[in-house]
């Protein structure tokens, strides 16, 4: 069966590789793990279309769980997984936590097989 | 039945594009000001995400012009989205699809009032906002309002100008203004003054 992929999305590029290399060295190569951040211009802020790429290099048939920092990469986020093909939107979720301890700890739960539904609730209870 | 706005096929076809044309530019040409509004109580790109996604319409504008006007929203909805970025992307974006998806070819006033109430709800539902929060829903409610009671172009004008410098005394409650508490209050909110730039656009091309 195969883990749940995490997506990350900052508004900072370094952030978002940042995090994602975190997650890296926690998991190893078991969780698909892709990561965006930054506008069309490379300067700060999060495109809708650099999201929907990210997704599909984290793509999962076991869904795919993203961690967002600010309002519009949540935003952005949400668009982007209302734009993707209708039988894949249903296996995308955004989570409400911290990008950098929800990217660890929701990759964490992926490593060990859990659904998409685990690995968001598992983030969301770092959230205050 | 209402009479529709315009009677001739062609000359609301060039109609139409006169509105997209003069509402993107009378928006690129406050791209710095929007920017100065969004440094002082948000992150300081608004302007400049606007202009990116409002030339990306412009360029499309030839390929776009024989299109029947839902379609043409429809359109440019998806360009704003994937073009603007920050969340002014998907709230710009927002409307424009749900615009285009209620827009019958030829609309009456009624229909284009009925389009906007419902494109207004989708940008409610976009960004968890609501009326009175400091956002470009401030400037779009009352102008639809004053759209749907059969307000003269003038007025409808002047309301969005009005609505947009009310934001001024608002506490923000969504958005990166937010994070500023009362430090918000007592600047115009940049996605209202974007938003009633369109409008008077809007107004002074369909006037003209």
């Amino acid at each position: 069966m195969a883990n749940v992929g995490i997506v990350i999305v900052s508004h900072s590029p370094k952030v978002a590789e940042g995090a994602s290399e975190m997650v890296r060295q926690m998991v190893g190569n078991t969780v698909p793990v892709a990561h965006t951040g930054g506008n069309l211009d490379g300067g700060l802020g999060t495109s809708v279309e650099g999201i929907m790429a990210a997704i599909e290099r984290a793509w999962s048939p076991a869904g795919v769980a993203i961690l967002v920092d600010l309002g519009g990469a949540e935003t952005n986020s949400e668009m982007a997984v209302e734009m993707l093909p209708e039988n894949r939107r249903g296996k995308v979720v955004v989570c409400n936590a911290p990008i950098v301890e929800g990217a660890v700890i929701a990759a964490a739960e992926s490593s060990g097989g859990s659904s998409l539904e685990t690995v968001k609730r598992t983030a969301e209870e770092l959230s205050p | 039945m209402e009479p529709a706005l315009h009677t001739s096929e062609r000359a609301e076809s060039d109609l139409t594009l006169r509105v997209v044309r003069a509402a993107a530019e009378a928006v690129i040409g406050h791209a710095d000001e929007l920017t100065a509004l969004d440094q002082a109580i948000g992150d300081g790109d608004h302007g400049i995400n606007m202009k990116r996604g409002l030339e990306a319409v412009l360029a499309d504008l030839p390929q776009l012009q024989d299109k029947p006007l839902g379609e043409m929203l429809k359109a440019i909805g998806m360009k704003l989205v994937m073009k603007v970025g920050g969340a002014s992307g998907p709230l710009y974006g927002t409307l424009a699809l749900e615009l285009g998806k209620h827009m019958p070819a030829t609309p009456s006033r009624g229909d284009l009032a009925a389009a906007f109430a419902a494109a207004i709800e989708a940008v409610k539902a976009r960004g968890k906002s609501d009326l009175a929060q400091k956002t470009m829903l401030d400037v779009l409610a009352p102008v639809q309002a004053k759209l749907a009671e059969g307000a003269d172009l003038c007025a409808i004008k002047a309301e969005a100008l009005r609505a947009a410098e009310a934001t001024r005394p608002i506490q923000a409650l969504r958005g990166r203004a937010s994070f500023l508490g009362e430090r918000s209050i007592g600047h115009v909110d940049p996605g209202a003054r974007s938003a009633a730039l369109f409008v008077a656009a809007i107004c002074d091309t369909l006037e003209g």
